[in-house]
């Protein structure tokens, strides 16, 4: 089989690539620690406003919606295999999740529809945090612009 | 307070938020970003209608 890249010469944009991948001294960490405790934060430190705004509205909207629907918050434990990763999920919301357990949030049994959707609702806005965190951090090593 | 939305306001904003992640994650240009997210919340909300019809069917 012949490898079709062999003799190319690398293109300015992949030559530039590892400098960039190197740059930013400690933004890369620092960027999704922050873009984990406060949704959206990872994407402002570096500048992405309207990137950040976006992120931080959307997540902090689902996480409050799921909180007002009696959605329920999963404290950690080793029960049921869906409770483990409803607790996965909701930590993903970082300082929202923090909050929400010193308030003593989402204790209470679920009795209707719209708090089980509720739950949902805060799981996912943990979910979706851990995606933002990713990007946050794709931004700092310079995979994406 | 409670907040007590239905299914379909509920999914609504289900999609809205989620698609609003998606497009700024999934995509690099700005362009791309808004066709992703618009092609996510209307998947989202077709997937809606078409579940409920399927389910409506079923109940027949």
């Amino acid at each position: 089989m012949v490898n079709s890249s062999a003799g190319k010469r690398p293109s300015a944009d992949t030559a530039a690539r590892p400098a960039q991948l190197h740059s930013g001294g400690m933004i890369p960490v620092v960027a999704p620690a922050v873009g984990w405790l406060i949704p959206g934060a990872g994407h402002l430190i570096q500048k992405r406003w309207g990137r950040g705004i976006l992120l931080m509205v959307s997540i902090v909207t689902m996480f409050i919606l799921g909180v007002l629907m009696d959605g329920r918050i999963y404290r950690p434990n080793g029960g049921d295999i869906l409770d483990i990763l409803g607790f996965v999920g909701d930590v993903g919301a970082g300082g929202l999740y923090i909050v929400s357990l010193a308030r003593g949030l989402g204790l209470e049994p679920i009795a209707r529809a719209t708090a089980d959707y509720g739950s949902k609702f805060v799981i996912v806005a943990g979910l979706l945090n851990f995606i933002s965190v990713a990007d946050a951090y794709h931004i700092a090593i310079g995979k994406k612009p | 307070m409670t907040l007590a939305l239905s299914h379909f306001n509920a999914a609504i904003l289900f999609a809205t938020f989620a698609s609003i992640v998606f497009g700024i994650t999934q995509r690099d240009a700005m362009r791309e970003q808004l066709r992703y997210g618009l092609y996510c919340f209307v998947m989202f909300v077709g997937g809606v209608f078409v579940a409920g019809w399927v389910m409506w069917l079923l109940r027949r």
